[in-house]
């Protein structure tokens, strides 16, 4: 592997003037985290039974382990990375943990924790990996049309197994499911940040003009075009449409990134608006959700009882501003899938309105810095990787968060680290990977040497196959 | 690429806060209509999640609460529930409560405003007071001599302390156990259903609720009316009645069980319960003034709480004189429940005022601190205290010498007024046997209770069904466990 940051060593004597490191903020904000989450714990357990849990301490000592190793990675090999990613993720995650622990001892016969902490532990050993084996994110570009088979092939490979509560995303091994489109997420934004910035100008400034927009080359647009419309199928044939719809925002924001054209926003939108209704109007399962968007308590005034949105919204109700506190609440009454899409119903019933926006600005926070590695980095691939891979946080959280509080119709997501999930927890322990990747090239690195690639023009890129043939 | 990565912020910036103001608003805005929607168990789970307070009888507590493992985890438990039915009523986490579980819900659940030293502090930690405990009137012995005198017979027994209106015994029979309504399960249902169905309707509380024609027994109102009004001024007077009386203005002719009703005094009529007399009196008091003396005893009161609702016992007052007569022996539409007819009993044994009648006599918190305790209260006065001394001694006649033998308490003063109350269609019903009385112990300085009995099918033939063989007898079993004899 030859590529241009692999003669960089980890920690040069610093000729220049550098932004500081920050990196003993860092550890005292981890340290934070691991112990909001201990504490968490133990309210839980003191207000169900009076006293500490018998595992608080080890779960402590876990939590901290493994936060410590990520922190140890991340000192050792991107030593210039913004220090607010992992301590946030961390904290997500400790919380997360507490969460489904909590809901545990309502259903005894269902234990999701300890399956969530060894997911949780693969998550940030992937992390580890990738913070320590990814000298230079730019080596990933190379892999823009590997990544587009395997997300593909990951997105398909449901199809082949039954079908679990009305969608077709789990795979089945060995008493794991595995949930495919969640890697699939970030191979896809690889995909689209590599193809768009290979064929940016191409993209920006070549192809016809169509009333107020410039349509690019059908050889530049297409491929790009192919794979969106291909996952979409593939989702809607699954029927997750809280996936597509993610594409399909990830693929609009990245295209408008890319090429700075507002047209492509307003086609987006439209695209969208036409797509949504008419999927609301002949999906029978999107309609029902739709329906239950707008009418929450349809179903009570029909004499069925409420709907999981119902519950969902008396559990925040009953939270109130400061929350019933953890442990004290009732949200298990939404029953099925409380541990994973509407785990956010148990926050805002007992930690409250107060809680819940921490939550809200905590993800905010994560998706800002991810975003502002995008602003400071230098190459066209890594900012528009940092940016889709920001994205993805940002509209996922929006998406099942919308959904659960009632402000958009629901469609089956998991909240980033908060949710019962081994995906999706892996997932995003890679997507903060590779944001303290992108951070740490984009605060330190470019201050230490000149850049590798001085013209990053995309036309000189020569990366794939369509990268030296864009040009008109 | 910067300016288009700005504008991705400033979309996610937005996308944040719309989160945070929806938030807000499920929070905040909208949170007390989503509480309140009937379909949020949440109230009922936390109403449920702590133990009931008890409802006291003599000291002790004839109620309490089951840890029930479930959701809604503590169910109600009563002991000897069938007996104490009639005031307890049920708190059921299906059916929702009735009687004084429904009127003290608040003290008994714990939700009661007046239970909180610091209500802000509570609704700060969220914490719930404890239930507190509603210490009733009942005395145990009366209610058991009542339950246990009624039998397997259908009636009911209302006793009162004159006094004070203290209730001292409240009877239904058929009861029912409420333990059987508690919880959730299938069986709750299965009993509510059968409960329900069950044509001698355990769960009616007869002594409150149910309104029967007083028959005789409302001669006394009758007799209060007529000294008051001043159409009689002696007892012992002929009260120039014809018998057989002939209604005014129909052919009807009403006729009497005993013989001598024809021109008696007041005195002989009541004593042996002369129809005739009393029709006529009521006719020669007049609509008006029947109509004022019955409401001072508390007739046509909407609004009697004990503290659960009463049904309002009635006299109309018809302008037709045929009517009059008949609503003036407690035929026609006059109708009273067991308690009025109690309070009709103790108003002549306190000097012709009608105490408040109630069943509580303190709510306390959960540690016996007192909340809110009963006052000594006035209704109104039935009737003059002179009359009251004359009707006095007319009811002590009943039970030396008249009808109500059978009620008679050694070592006591007791008077009495049997009653039977034809009913249904041309009176082809079982008629209703009645007794109303009070008695005050020898050594004593004022009537210690004062007792209404109804026996809706007693065993008997039909012609010899009378307040005073019925009926009487359990009105002194009650009257001796009162008194202590």
């Amino acid at each position: 592997m030859l590529s241009p940051g692999t003669t960089v060593q980890a920690d040069p004597p610093a000729p220049v003037v550098r932004l500081p490191r920050r990196r003993g903020i860092e550890f005292t904000l981890i340290a934070v985290a691991v112990l909001l989450s201990v504490y968490g714990y133990c309210e839980v357990g003191l207000a169900r039974t009076g006293s500490v849990p018998p595992g608080a301490a080890g779960y402590g000592a876990g939590l901290g382990v493994l936060a410590l190793l990520a922190h140890l990675a991340v000192r050792l090999r991107a030593p210039c990375a913004d220090p607010l990613l992992l301590p946030i993720a961390v904290l997500l995650n400790g919380l997360g943990l507490v969460l489904i622990y909590r809901l545990d001892l309502e259903t005894p016969a269902d234990r999701a924790a300890p399956t969530q902490l060894v997911w949780s532990t693969l998550g940030v050993g992937l992390f580890i990996a990738v913070v320590v084996l990814l000298r230079d994110h730019r080596v990933l570009q190379r892999y823009t049309y590997v990544s587009v088979v395997a997300a593909l092939v990951l997105l398909a490979l449901p199809i082949l197994f039954p079908a679990v509560n009305g969608a077709r995303i789990w795979i089945r091994v060995a008493g794991f499911s595995i949930q495919p489109g969640e890697f699939a997420k970030v191979m896809l934004a690889l995909f689209f940040a590599g193809c768009l910035a290979a064929n940016r100008n191409a993209l920006a400034y070549t192809g016809r003009r169509v009333w107020l927009l410039q349509l690019p080359t059908g050889r530049v647009l297409g491929p790009v075009l192919a794979v969106w419309l291909l996952s979409v199928g593939v989702l809607v044939l699954e029927r997750d449409l809280g996936t597509s719809l993610l594409f399909f925002g990830l693929f609009v924001i990245l295209l408008y990134v890319a090429t700075g054209r507002t047209g492509w926003i307003a086609v987006g939108l439209l695209l969208a608006a036409c797509g949504a209704f008419a999927v609301g109007w002949l999906e029978p399962h999107v309609h029902s959700r739709v329906e239950d968007w707008l009418h929450p308590f349809a179903s009570i005034e029909a004499g069925r009882g409420p709907n999981q949105l119902a519950q969902c919204l008396f559990a925040f109700a009953a939270g109130g501003f400061l929350g019933t506190g953890l442990g004290a609440g009732h949200s298990i009454l939404i029953g099925f899938a409380v541990k994973s899409d509407f785990i956010l119903a148990t926050a805002g019933e007992e930690l409250g309105l107060a809680g819940l926006c921490a939550i809200f600005l905590l993800y905010g926070l994560l998706v800002e810095r991810g975003l502002r590695a995008g602003l400071t980095v230098r190459d066209p691939f890594g900012r528009l990787l940092a940016v889709g891979l920001a994205s993805i946080v940002a509209l996922q959280v929006f998406v099942i968060a919308g959904g659960v509080t009632g402000l958009i119709p629901l469609t089956g997501m998991a909240m980033p680290f908060l949710a019962q999930g081994g995906s999706s927890v892996v997932t995003n322990w890679i997507i903060v990977a590779l944001l303290i990747r992108l951070s740490d090239s984009a605060r330190g690195r470019s201050e230490e040497e000149p850049e590798p690639q001085p013209q990053p023009e995309p036309e000189r890129q020569g990366h794939g196959p369509y990268g030296g043939k864009a040009a008109p | 690429m910067t300016r288009y990565i700005r504008h991705t912020a400033a979309f996610c910036a937005l996308l944040l806060l719309a989160l945070l103001v929806n938030a807000a608003r499920v929070q905040i805005v909208r949170a007390g209509e989503y509480a309140g929607n009937p379909a949020n168990r949440r109230h009922l789970i936390a109403r449920y999640g702590q133990p009931r307070g008890d409802i006291l009888v003599g000291g002790r507590a004839v109620t309490g609460s089951r840890d029930s493992g479930e959701p809604f985890r503590y169910e109600r438990t009563y002991r000897e529930g069938p007996l104490y039915a009639p005031v307890t009523g049920f708190a059921s986490q299906v059916y929702g409560t009735a009687l004084l579980e429904d009127a003290a819900d608040g003290i008994l659940s714990g939700t009661d405003p007046a239970l909180s030293p610091l209500p802000l502090y509570n609704d700060l930690t969220r914490a719930r007071d404890p239930g507190g405990h509603v210490v009733t009137t009942l005395h145990a012995g009366a209610q058991r001599a009542a339950y246990a005198g009624l039998g397997g017979r259908r009636g009911a027994v209302a006793a009162l302390e004159p006094s004070t209106g203290r209730i001292l015994a409240l009877v239904s029979t058929p009861s029912y156990d409420p333990g059987e309504l508690s919880g959730t399960g299938a069986e709750v249902a299965g009993a509510w259903a059968r409960l329900n169905g069950a044509a001698d309707r355990p769960m009616l509380n007869r002594a409150v609720r149910q309104t029967y024609p007083p028959g005789s027994t409302f001669k006394v109102v009758t007799a209060a009316a007529a000294l008051d009004s001043g159409v009689v001024r002696d007892v012992d007077e002929p009260t120039r009645s014809p018998d057989p009386y002939r209604l005014p203005g129909s052919s009807t002719r009403l006729t009497n069980e005993v013989v001598g009703c024809a021109d008696a005094s007041l005195r002989y009529a009541f004593q042996w319960s002369c129809n005739t007399v009393f029709a006529g009196l009521g006719v020669r008091v007049g609509p008006d003034a029947m109509r004022t003396t019955a409401d001072a005893f508390g007739f046509n009161d909407r609004k009697l709480g004990i503290p659960f609702r009463v049904s309002p016992s009635t006299f109309d007052a018809p302008v037709d004189e045929a009517q009059l007569a008949l609503s003036s022996i407690g035929q026609y539409n006059t109708r009273a429940t067991p308690l009025q007819m109690a309070m009709v009993a103790a108003a002549v044994a306190n000097q012709g005022a009608v105490r408040t009648p109630h069943l509580v006599e303190r709510m306390t918190t959960g540690d016996g601190d007192t909340v809110s305790a009963a006052g000594r209260r006035t209704l109104r006065q039935a009737m003059n205290p002179a009359t009251a001394v004359r009707l006095r001694e007319l009811m002590t006649d009943v039970v030396e010498k008249g009808t109500g033998t059978n009620a008679a308490v050694p070592g006591a003063t007791v008077g009495g007024k049997s009653g039977t109350a034809q009913h249904g269609i041309h009176n082809s019903g079982t008629p209703y046997a009645w007794f109303i009385s009070w008695a005050q112990a020898d050594d004593a300085m004022e009537p210690a209770v004062a007792v209404a009995v109804v026996v809706e099918d007693a065993a008997a033939d039909r012609g010899d069904i009378s307040g005073g063989g019925d009926a009487a007898p359990v009105a002194r079993a009650v009257m001796e466990a009162v008194l202590d004899r």
